[in-house]
């Protein structure tokens, strides 16, 4: 059998199914949905999805690992949670689409410098750092996301912004050096280190 | 449902002073002090991971952020309901909840985080996470908070904007996703008018992504504000601090791609209620907001 | 009738006395409608209206004439036994559509005055209807088919204390079900597979004292009518039986599809495409395990839905069939459990009912993968078999290999010849139509057997509504056929599933027994129920046309060896259709007549030319048009002052000597109003409708005679919904002879 038949036999042998049930966040839904379409339907960033939610869920049935794992389209959620209340077969597809993502990036199949992708892991450090979200050094961090000269460009477009901000009492320049945190950051490391430890320890392994 | 008497209180990271809710925080006090609402802040609590935490974190190290929060909550102020304002806050408690007690796998990597810092969360023994309208609507009652009003928001004609994450998954018990009521209500009840079919009431204000994607998140903005100016809205009023922060201060930004005109000012319901009970405009935070809301300040210093 | 005394009642109630003078109306009645007794009463239908009327029945009167609201309310009160009633609609045909206006007073109350005449017209030409007595009452039905349907028919029956025939003709009880490995359970949960049930169900029919078992049997002859259906049986030894059954209940099920007939699709190109009964006894021989043709376990099974049906495409089937959508989920389940890879490639996935939604969502826990898609070709590949597919969710060809494809093929119904066949070929021998000639020809050379071998003037079988499926009309009236008294149960009558044909077949049964005791009654079944008036013919004046026998449309009228009408009380529905059949007018029902109507509407006072007051006269069929005008009256819709509105039982029954009648009575327009006819008809007696449509297109010679403009009469198609619509109709029609002129005929 030829390389090429041997794909084919692959093809709907649900093996990529199986990988997203055992990997990814409420994966198991992901055989339940009956292509409706009614979650693209309700997407407000429905237009800027390559894959909409249903389609990506036939692409994972047929086994397109590569495809929806680089795909961009799961970055696309706002987290409206549309989709979710409107499913009729109650699927949690929310957070399928973030466990889609999470897990692609953990794979490192997630699309380079995609936007949301940085600005998450710029907000998640910022909490594994302090507990709590700093939103000052976010933005900043969000301006210098893609690159020192583009970064002042977007912080002189934001200048206005934040002039109002501040002026507004909601947000404190001194926050950049210091600011809200909390108190037992050791502990929280702790525990956010052991949690990471669990979830590695279940992975299951497919494919490669 | 009586009032408590007391809530636990988780503000989250917006609702902290000179954060980006602050004027949510101070009006919040004054509503509270008003209202007779007791709460007490749940110390140390830790940031919820929000909508876009999962990008950075997988889902026991996120989940475990809010186990945390509820097993401190439980420590400190035993079976008190959690109080969040913030609806991030609000639902990332709920789905650890969930997870806790319908996924044994998650809730044991949950439960070994914990256990580095010597807590834990129990299936079934965790007390309830309620978001702060659930306190107005179901614990006091909105006739109850109408009945209490000493200045009537008179001529002030509103657009309740609900959005998302206070509407879905969860919602506020009774109301329809499509087309919750409880926001034209509470408006109704402070004297002012609400905008009738508000088309996008609950529509979404793009979220975390108005960072990582500012064009289509100013695209959805804008027809929030179209649809206000439709209805003939003097002002928005949201219960969501992140929806505030989006719908009123990108509107400069829009003008400019847009060619639009937008002003609206975009209020917190804890601002009408204040300024409904007498609050002063200091007190309601109306200085916090980056588009004035000079009806209602004119109502506050009558 | 030496002894006729009309009483006429005139109620006041409602605002018909507000509105009307009904001292007018009672002395209308005594001096035109020729009433013995006219009397006035403020609230008719109240204990004390209704003693009143009986008190002067036991006094003597034998037409009672009720002029208050529709023949359609307060049929209760209004009911006295042993005389006969007419009704004139004061309310809802009356007052409720005229305004309440000073202008319109006059009008409104010539309209009364004409609905007084023409119910004391229609009184006067009543006799009181009985029963005949032609047959007594059979406790027995004949149910025809072992299967599931059949056996549940059987049983039904049985639990009720009737005897059941039921013949087989094969060697074995069970049908297509005994062929499950497995089957849905008949309550929830839905989701998961059951044992096969059908074995005990055999067992309980074979111990059933009730029930008679006649196997490797068929019906060799049919005859009589509901309540004395007298069946010879035939064995396969060559012996015959004579039973005698009060009705019949025809379950003779389904064959699938034949599959060589679908060569793209692999259909009799290779032994491991097969249809689902195939893979289903496949399965069961081998207890579970997935076999392909060579013996070895197939690991891969694609399930392709739709093969052969809801297709346009020559010699397809066009219709869903119903069950197949849930019957490859369950075996697909089977691949599943036995640890393959199933896949189903649908376009739509029908699983209807909330057990269906149970059923879908059963297969994909247990992971079986379903695609949306299009099947284009299937294959012979190596050993084993590619399906070549547009997938249309991923828009993109695709193709997918398996060890086995099952064809979700349609079901073809096990119905008998079309009776009508002869007739048809006849008809398009007629019309020139050869190529039409040739395809019924053919259609008839290749024809089943008869399945019943009636003996009735009309064919040897029940006949078809589509494509070969005997259903008479599948919302109004399930199980009944257009043959009274001969129910069809399960998928000889629709696509169905076992569950639905379980229910199908107990609701069968039920329509049986009903049958039977109506019968023993004299009274009609639906959509007259409990009618004991029935079609009688003068013979004298009988010119053997055969009018009446053709087109009945229940194959209620034989002929006798003179070729006159021979009519079977039971097997008739009471529609009239005979009666505006017969060009020489010897038909009529006791209580339903050419003159019962004729003299309606020549009771109408007829205003000369130039009194600017039209006559319309309306025939509505009772059975939508009529109620739909009693609903406009409800909701105060008006329509013209000059509409005499007589309801019929059927477009059916309307006979051209009434609108000849008409014209030359000075009438300036009739209105026809039936219901829809044609394939999706919605006639309550299948044909009447259309019969009246083709009867009228003929009135224009009548109309040229008279030298009459065409348009003053006019047939329409209305249904129970149009009560905007019909209004607007009769309005038209006024306006309409405003534009053309009154009618010359008015003396």
């Amino acid at each position: 059998m030829s390389d090429m038949n041997q794909a084919m036999v692959e093809k709907y042998r649900s093996n990529f199914l199986k990988e997203v049930e055992a990997n990814v966040e409420e994966g198991t839904w992901v055989k339940m949905c009956m292509q409706c379409g009614v979650c693209s339907g309700s997407c407000p960033l429905g237009p800027h999805w390559e894959h909409p939610p249903q389609e990506l869920f036939m692409m994972i049935r047929a086994g397109k690992r590569e495809e929806v794992l680089s795909s961009s389209s799961m970055w696309m959620c706002t987290s409206c949670y549309n989709c979710i209340a409107r499913c009729p077969r109650g699927l949690p597809i929310t957070h399928i689409m973030h466990g889609l993502a999470s897990y692609a990036k953990r794979l490192g199949l997630a699309p380079n410098r995609q936007p949301t992708k940085e600005f998450g892991q710029i907000f998640w450090d910022s909490i594994a750092k302090n507990g709590r979200v700093n939103e000052l050094k976010i933005g900043v961090g969000l301006y210098f996301m893609n690159g020192f000269s583009q970064g002042i460009k977007n912080a002189l477009a934001g200048r206005e912004l934040g002039m109002a901000m501040m002026k507004s009492k909601r947000m404190n320049p001194m926050e950049y050096f210091g600011g809200h945190k909390c108190k037992d950051l050791s502990g929280i490391a702790k525990m956010l280190k052991k949690a990471e430890e669990f979830e590695a320890e279940h992975i299951t392994k497919f494919g490669e | 449902m009586a009032k408590k008497e007391f809530y636990s209180f988780y503000p989250g990271c917006s609702s902290q002073p000179k954060a980006s809710a602050d004027n949510f925080l101070r009006s919040s006090n004054a509503m509270c002090d008003a209202l007779g609402i007791k709460l007490k802040e749940i110390d140390d609590w830790n940031c919820c991971g929000a909508s876009i935490g999962y990008a950075g974190g997988g889902e026991v190290p996120r989940l475990s952020l809010s186990a945390r929060n509820i097993a401190l909550s439980q420590q400190q102020n035993g079976d008190a309901d959690i109080v969040a304002p913030c609806a991030a806050c609000w639902i990332a408690t709920r789905e650890a909840q969930e997870r806790v007690e319908h996924n044994p796998k998650v809730s044991a990597g949950i439960n070994a985080a914990l256990a580095e810092i010597g807590l834990k969360v129990e299936s079934g023994k965790m007390p309830k996470a309620r978001h702060m309208v659930e306190v107005l609507v179901e614990d006091i009652g909105l006739d109850t908070i109408a009945k209490g009003v000493t200045k009537p928001l008179e001529g002030v004609k509103i657009a309740g904007y609900v959005g998302c994450q206070t509407n879905r998954p969860f919602g506020i018990a009774g109301e329809s996703f499509e087309n919750p009521l409880y926001l034209d209500h509470m408006i109704e009840a402070c004297g002012a008018q609400a905008v009738d079919k508000y088309e996008k009431k609950v529509a979404c204000c793009s979220g975390a992504l108005m960072f990582s994607e500012p064009e289509k998140g100013h695209a959805l903005v804008k027809e929030i504000i179209e649809a206000a100016y439709d209805g003939g809205a003097d002002m928005i009023v949201t219960p969501c601090q992140l929806c505030q922060m989006n719908v009123e201060s990108y509107q400069s930004n829009i003008n400019k791609t847009y060619g639009t005109k937008f002003n609206i000012p975009v209020v917190y319901y804890t601002q009408l209620i204040a300024v409904a009970y007498g609050k002063s405009a200091q007190e309601a935070a109306l200085d916090g907001q980056i588009i004035r809301a000079g009806k209602l300040e004119d109502i506050a210093n009558k | 009738m030496a002894d006729m005394k009309i009483g006429a009642y005139i109620c006041q109630g409602c605002g018909i006395g507000e509105r009307l003078d009904t001292a007018q109306l009672a002395s209308v009645a005594k001096r035109e409608g020729k009433a013995a007794e006219a009397r006035e009463h403020a609230f008719l239908c109240s204990a004390e209206g209704v003693k009143m009327i009986q008190d002067d029945i036991a006094a003597g009167v034998t037409h009672v004439v009720i002029a208050a609201c529709s023949r359609r309310a307060k049929t209760e009160a209004f009911s006295f036994e042993g005389v006969a009633i007419s009704r004139a609609n004061l309310r809802e045909g009356v007052i409720w559509v005229r305004p309440d206006t000073p202008e319109a007073a006059e009008t409104t109350q010539e309209m009364a005055d004409d609905y007084v005449r023409m119910a004391c017209a229609e009184a006067k030409h009543m006799k009181i209807p009985s029963a005949s007595g032609e047959q007594g009452l059979v406790r027995t039905i004949l149910v025809v088919g072992g299967g599931i349907s059949g056996m549940t028919a059987a049983l039904e029956a049985a639990k009720t204390g009737y005897k059941v025939e039921l013949v087989e003709k094969t060697g074995a009880l069970g049908g297509v079900a005994a062929q499950m490995f497995k089957k849905y359970p008949d309550k929830a949960p839905y989701n998961v597979l059951a044992d096969n049930t059908t074995g005990a169900m055999i067992d309980a029919v074979n111990a059933n004292g009730n029930i008679t078992v006649h196997l490797n049997t068929t019906v060799a002859k049919t005859e009589g009518a509901p309540g004395r259906f007298a069946v010879t049986l035939a064995t396969e030894s060559g012996a015959s039986k004579e039973v005698t059954v009060g009705a019949i209940i025809q379950a003779t099920g389904f064959t699938p599809y034949d599959i060589t007939r679908l060569p793209e699709l692999g259909g009799g190109k290779s032994p491991d495409v097969m249809d689902q009964l195939a893979f289903e006894q496949m399965v069961k021989a081998n207890n579970g395990a997935i076999k392909k043709s060579d013996g070895s376990d197939a690991k891969n099974v694609v399930f392709v839905q739709c093969a052969g049906q809801r297709s346009d495409a020559e010699g397809h089937l066009p219709y869903c069939s119903g069950h197949c959508c849930m019957t490859s989920i369950k075996q697909a389940r089977y691949v599943k459990e036995a640890g393959g890879d199933a896949t189903v490639i649908f376009d739509d996935l029908r699983t209807p009912g909330a057990d269906g939604e149970d059923v879908y969502r059963g297969g994909q826990e247990a992971g079986v993968t379903f695609s949306k898609g299009k099947v284009s070709a299937i294959e012979a590949a190596g050993k084993g078999l590619k399906v070549n597919y547009t997938d249309k969710i991923l828009a993109e060809d695709t193709t997918i290999d398996a060890d086995i494809v099952v064809l979700a093929t349609g079901m073809v119904p096990a119905s008998g010849p079309n009776p009508y066949l002869t007739q048809e070929i006849e008809a398009a021998d007629k019309a020139g139509d050869t190529a039409l000639a040739e395809k019924l020809k053919a259609e008839q050379a290749s024809a089943p057997a008869s399945i019943l071998n009636l003996q009735y003037r009309q064919g040897t079988d029940v006949p078809h509504l589509k494509s070969g499926f005997t259903d008479s009309h599948f919302i109004c009236f399930p199980y009944e056929t257009r043959r009274t008294g001969i129910y069809t149960a399960g998928p000889v009558r629709r696509p169905m599933d076992a569950h639905q044909a379980m229910e199908d077949a107990t609701g069968a049964a039920l329509k049986a027994i009903q049958a039977c005791e109506n019968a023993a009654l004299g009274r009609a079944a639906h959509p007259r129920s409990g009618d004991l008036s029935f079609p009688s013919f003068r013979k004298e004046g009988c010119t053997q046309c055969k009018r009446c026998t053709v087109e009945c449309p229940f194959g209620a009228i034989n002929e006798d060896e003179k070729g006159f009408p021979q009519y079977n009380e039971s097997r008739c529905r009471r529609c009239g259709t005979c009666m505006g059949a017969c060009p020489v007018r010897v038909i009529s029902f006791e209580n339903y007549s050419v003159e019962t109507i004729g003299q309606q509407l020549k009771a109408v006072d007829m205003p000369d030319e130039f009194s600017e007051k039209p006559r319309l006269l309306v025939l509505a069929c009772e059975n939508d048009a009529y109620p739909a005008l009693d609903m406009a009256g409800m909701t105060k819709q008006e329509y013209s002052a000059f509409a005499r509105i007589i309801p019929v039982r059927c477009l059916g029954s309307v006979n051209t000597i009434w609108i000849t009648d008409a014209l030359n009575s000075g009438y300036d327009g009739v209105i026809l109003l039936g219901c829809q006819k044609g394939d999706n008809y919605q006639c309550h007696f299948v044909k009447g409708s259309e019969m009246a449509h083709y009867r009228m297109s003929k009135i224009d010679d009548t109309l040229t005679q008279l030298n009459l403009e065409k348009e003053r009469v006019q047939t329409y198609e209305v249904s129970i919904a149009d009560i905007q619509r019909i209004p607007q109709i009769i309005n038209d029609m006024e306006k309409l002879i405003g534009e053309i002129g009154m009618s010359p005929f008015k003396f």
